[in-house]
């Protein structure tokens, strides 16, 4: 049996108590961190709460030979933990689908995840949002820097349709991404696109959702940009048309500018 | 130190005044004079005494060139001639002759407009003589001739008048026949040389004396009374009638073409960009107000300024404080110093206008053949492509285990100063190789490394560098899938047309031209047409072809993928040698939706192992190295020479008969040809001479294929059985 387990959005008390029965009965824990990762718990503190050894995975060791780890489950209670809630990486779907294929049986333990932790922290309203999509670190490839500019496509898909859009922010093993550096990307991919629609965009940026000092900031993209949200983790979004609750919940919530309220519609 | 400060303010005054500048090269096959010529150029400046001129060298400033008698480095120096009452500049760069160090003699073409090419009466045209002349029209270089040594024609060879003036006719012709098989059209456009004209010079260097057509005029001295001197062995009047440096320098200032001039024709040839742009303008036009165009063709290192990039500015004025973009680095580099040589010396100056040859500190990630530009979206120049590769390879370690970092950061610098160099740093198995033109230039490299960067290092023996290739196709595309199988590639792997390898070997097609331009040419050359339309990356001699049409993402992923080709044809399946002729075709890709799925951590090793696993599925095989060898013997001495050659695996491809010397040409493998010099010295009582060129690789016998496989991968630590195609597709 492979058990999924989510854990939560920040540490080692969000998760589930069927998920936390799973881990004390399993045999052998894995996890990874490197989808994403509990900002508030480190790997000792996890396994002192659980009770059990947690054996943390490589992106190697998930990604490209799973296949040692997830046969121990033929015979064994395997539980995996990630953060979130499972499945919302892709990535957790293909490890699924190649047990399956090994004829192992599995299941999936939800637990709260930051995609609808960011409607109740915004204000928000979860039906407003279209797709989603992930902002990653521009790299530099036979000397040039390169940045990938599908992310502002899919805002501004989005906005054409008057819905909001959620930005995961990469997380690599030595660094992650802010929401101010996001607001600041999203400003150079428009440069290099040559669109003109988030100068004048609203930005909000969560950090540290599921923690007692979460915080939540709306304003404009570029004065975003400049804004300092703290520690580890954070997620932004850019909303499109707003209803007037919305814009209500934004000022209240998260500081927005308050002529927004003269923009926001039914 | 006065005289020098002297010729420097003089240089500076004529800096912004194009039409009076020539930029040249002296350019010739190995002891047929440059350096000695050179000499006496710069004792015609005031630069050293007339009477050291010929045998100071000055120019071979190194104690190493000076011991072994040859030029390892160019030399740059300007100075400043008078020709009919007004003073030019001549800014000449001295270049080496050794086959070994061809990649000097390559750059500088670029850094020129005119080059002396240097003949030795007796010897006449030579292997490296056709070689730099055909560089220099490459380049659109102009040529004249010198032809030196011409004493010896009288004392060893004992010709009389007539049969003198036959030789160097018929030398004349040679090298005109040379010319005309390079590029008919050049040679009927006026580039052939004409001693009637002027732009054929007679002397000896050693012996400070010259004579052209048009001057015996006015300086009452022909042939006749040349070989009148050379007689009674009187050289000092010759030299002092008719003085070497001015007999070349009028020469080079009426034939050679000003930077004005030059550039009109030269930017066209070696910079494919846009024309119809503010920079091509105004290189064309050699305008000092354009924005800077500046091409690096050497790197040296100053003990006090730091690294010094030495090359030819087409555009704009260079000046300390400037802050400019270097072709394929993401940030700027600001100027420190601007300066010109005077040999060893750098002498600062202020600003360097359009034109001249600059030397130039603070550009920290300049290599040789960067585009340095004030534009930072500017085309770079076409790559200097040397006719020759490296292949030869040794293995260098630090004799103290503590020199370690120190060496690997001293590797890194000689490769940026000597791009003929190949350094391969493998972090995984701690192995230094460095592959080179051939055995001395390899010597020179590491003798250099003890001397100048205190690094106390061994070498291993020499050994080959091989390259991978294929001689048939996948059948079908291969899967290339990314670590997170969230993507998908599917790479065709087949060889290139013969005739497009050379065509980019030789750099007639590159990914600098326009579209158009390149499109043309490859189908010139056979390539398919919608193929020859969709090229992505040309990397060495492999070719990465986009063929899907209108799939997502692709663009902002296109980089990754050729990132991944690169290093699949860098470190090649077979044995991790370099690829070569191989076209990979992306037939179909599946991306991810999203991009932090597809990044430099998914596609790259995606892309990567597609190409190694097609390359291996497409019959692979491995070329060797060959060198053509030229070696002249004396009748008695043939035997020797030839059993030498036949005992390498070598052929012989001709023999031919000059007076009572027999000059043989032949070819073999790099491999065989270690040790040769102390061989043929042997073989022949050190009464051969003899040089090589690089002539290419060819496939190794079938029958050796997997024996040298074995040996290869074994020596680099590898499982020494041939690799499947399986062994780099992972599921």
């Amino acid at each position: 049996m492979l058990s999924f387990v989510g854990l939560g959005l920040y540490d080692e008390m969000d998760v589930s108590v069927k998920g936390l029965a799973a881990i004390r009965d399993a045999d052998l824990v894995y996890a990874e961190f490197y989808t994403s990762h509990l900002a508030g718990a480190t790997p000792e503190r996890l396994a002192e709460f659980y009770g059990k050894e947690v054996r943390i995975l490589s992106r190697e060791e998930v990604e490209v030979s799973p296949e040692g780890w997830i046969g121990k489950a033929r015979e064994k209670k395997v539980a995996f933990l990630v953060g979130g809630d499972p499945m919302i990486s892709t990535t957790h779907l293909d490890l699924r689908l190649r047990a399956l294929r090994m004829g192992i049986v599995t299941r999936v333990i939800h637990s709260s995840s930051i995609v609808t932790a960011v409607s109740g922290l915004t204000g928000l309203q979860n039906y407003r949002f279209a797709r989603s999509t992930s902002i990653p670190y521009p790299y530099v490839a036979s000397g040039k820097r390169i940045v990938a500019t599908s992310p502002y496509d899919v805002v501004v898909e989005n906005l054409d349709r008057n819905l909001h859009t959620l930005l995961f922010l990469d997380i690599q093993p030595d660094r992650y991404m802010t929401a101010s550096e996001g607001a600041a990307l999203l400003l150079e991919m428009e440069e290099i696109s040559g669109g003109d629609r988030l100068r004048t965009a609203l930005g909000v940026g969560v950090a540290r959702a599921g923690s007692d000092d979460a915080v939540v900031i709306a304003d404009r993209l570029p004065k975003l940009a400049d804004r300092d949200l703290g520690g580890p983790l954070h997620i932004l979004v850019v909303p499109g048309r707003l209803h007037f609750m919305e814009a209500e919940g934004l000022v209240a919530l998260a500081g927005a500018p308050a002529e927004i309220l003269d923009g926001a519609g039914p | 130190m006065g005289k020098r400060k002297k010729i420097a303010e003089r240089v500076t005054a004529l800096m912004d005044k194009p039409d009076k500048i020539r930029n040249i090269g002296i350019v010739a096959h190995i002891d047929h004079g440059k350096t000695t010529l050179s000499d006496n150029l710069l004792a015609g400046a005031g630069m050293i005494s007339m009477e050291l001129a010929g045998k100071q060298l000055f120019m071979d400033f190194d104690p190493l060139e000076q011991a072994r008698g040859i030029t390892i480095d160019s030399a740059n120096v300007s100075m400043v001639h008078e020709f009919k009452g007004e003073e030019y500049l001549i800014n000449m760069i001295d270049t080496p002759g050794h086959v070994d160090f061809g990649g000097d003699v390559t750059r500088a073409m670029r850094a020129v407009d005119g080059a002396v090419v240097v003949v030795d009466a007796v010897e006449g045209a030579m292997p490296q003589t056709e070689t730099v002349l055909r560089q220099a029209l490459k380049e659109n270089v102009h040529p004249v001739l010198f032809v030196n040594k011409v004493d010896r024609l009288l004392n060893e060879l004992k010709v009389d008048k007539q049969e003198m003036q036959l030789r160097l006719g018929k030398l004349i012709d040679n090298i005109n026949k040379l010319i005309r098989g390079m590029n008919e059209e050049k040679y009927k456009a006026g580039w052939k040389v004409d001693a009637a004209e002027g732009s054929v010079a007679f002397g000896s260097a050693l012996y400070n004396w010259a004579i052209s057509v048009p001057q015996m005029k006015s300086t009452g001295i022909g042939f006749g009374e040349v070989y009148d001197y050379c007689q009674i062995g009187d050289m000092k009047t010759l030299a002092e009638r008719c003085p070497l440096y001015v007999a070349v320098n009028d020469m080079v200032i009426r034939f050679l073409p000003s930077p004005i001039k030059a550039q009109k024709e030269r930017v066209g040839v070696i910079w494919h960009g846009d024309r119809s742009s503010k920079l091509y303008k105004s290189m064309e036009s050699c305008d000092p107000a354009g924005p800077i165009a500046f091409m690096v063709t050497d790197i040296s290192v100053d003990p006090h300024a730091g690294e010094v990039a030495t090359g030819r500015l087409f555009s704009g004025t260079l000046e300390r404080g400037m802050e400019l973009s270097i072709s394929g680095v993401a940030k700027p580099n600001r100027v420190q110093q601007t300066g010109i040589f005077m040999g060893a010396d750098r002498i600062e100056v202020e600003k360097i206008p359009a034109g001249n040859i600059a030397a130039v500190t603070g550009l920290r990630d300049a290599f040789v053949g960067s585009t340095v530009s004030s534009d930072r979206d500017a085309t770079p120049f076409e790559d200097i492509k040397h006719v020759s590769e490296p292949v030869v390879t040794v293995a260098v370690e630090a004799k103290n285990t503590r020199d370690l970092p120190k060496l690997v950061e001293v590797l890194r610098q000689v490769a940026k100063e000597d791009p003929t160099l190949n350094i391969n740093i493998n972090e995984e198995t701690g192995e230094h190789l460095m592959a080179g033109m051939g055995e001395l230039h390899l010597e020179i490299v590491a003798y250099r490394i003890q001397r100048d960067k205190g690094v106390e290092i061994t070498t291993s023996p020499p050994i080959v560098v091989y390259r991978e290739s294929i001689g048939g196709k996948t059948s079908g595309a291969v899967e290339g899938k990314s670590p997170n199988h969230h993507n998908r590639f599917y790479i065709e792997i087949e060889p290139l047309l013969p005739e497009v390898v050379d065509a980019i070997k030789a750099g007639e097609v590159s990914m600098k031209m326009e579209e158009l331009e390149r499109r043309n040419i490859l189908i010139s050359k056979g390539m398919d047409k919608e193929e020859s339309r969709n090229i992505s990356g040309i990397f060495e001699s492999n070719i990465f072809i986009n063929m899907t049409k209108g799939v997502q993402y692709l663009r902002e992923t296109m980089e990754l993928m050729l990132e991944g080709f690169v290093e699949a044809t860098k470190n090649g399946p077979i044995c991790r040698e370099p690829v070569q002729g191989v076209k990979a075709k992306l037939i179909d890709v599946k991306l991810h939706e999203d991009a932090i799925h597809r990044g430099p951590a998914q596609v790259i090793p995606a892309v990567r192992q597609a190409v190694q696993a097609g390359i291996l599925m497409a019959n692979p095989t491995l070329l060797e190295p060959f060198q053509n060898v030229f070696i002249q013997v004396p009748q008695e001495q043939m035997g020797g020479a030839m059993s030498e050659i036949q005992g390498r695996r070598g052929m012989i491809l001709s023999m031919e008969t000059e007076g009572d010397m027999i000059i043989i040409k032949a070819k073999a493998p790099v491999s065989e040809l270690f040790g040769f010099a102390g061989a043929i010295r042997g073989a022949t009582e050190g009464r051969s001479l003899w040089s090589t060129e690089f002539a290419g690789f060819e496939p190794i016998p079938p029958a050796a294929m997997v024996e040298t496989v074995r040996q290869i991968r074994g020596r680099k630590g590898l499982k020494t059985e041939m690799p499947k195609p399986s062994d780099y597709l992972k599921a």
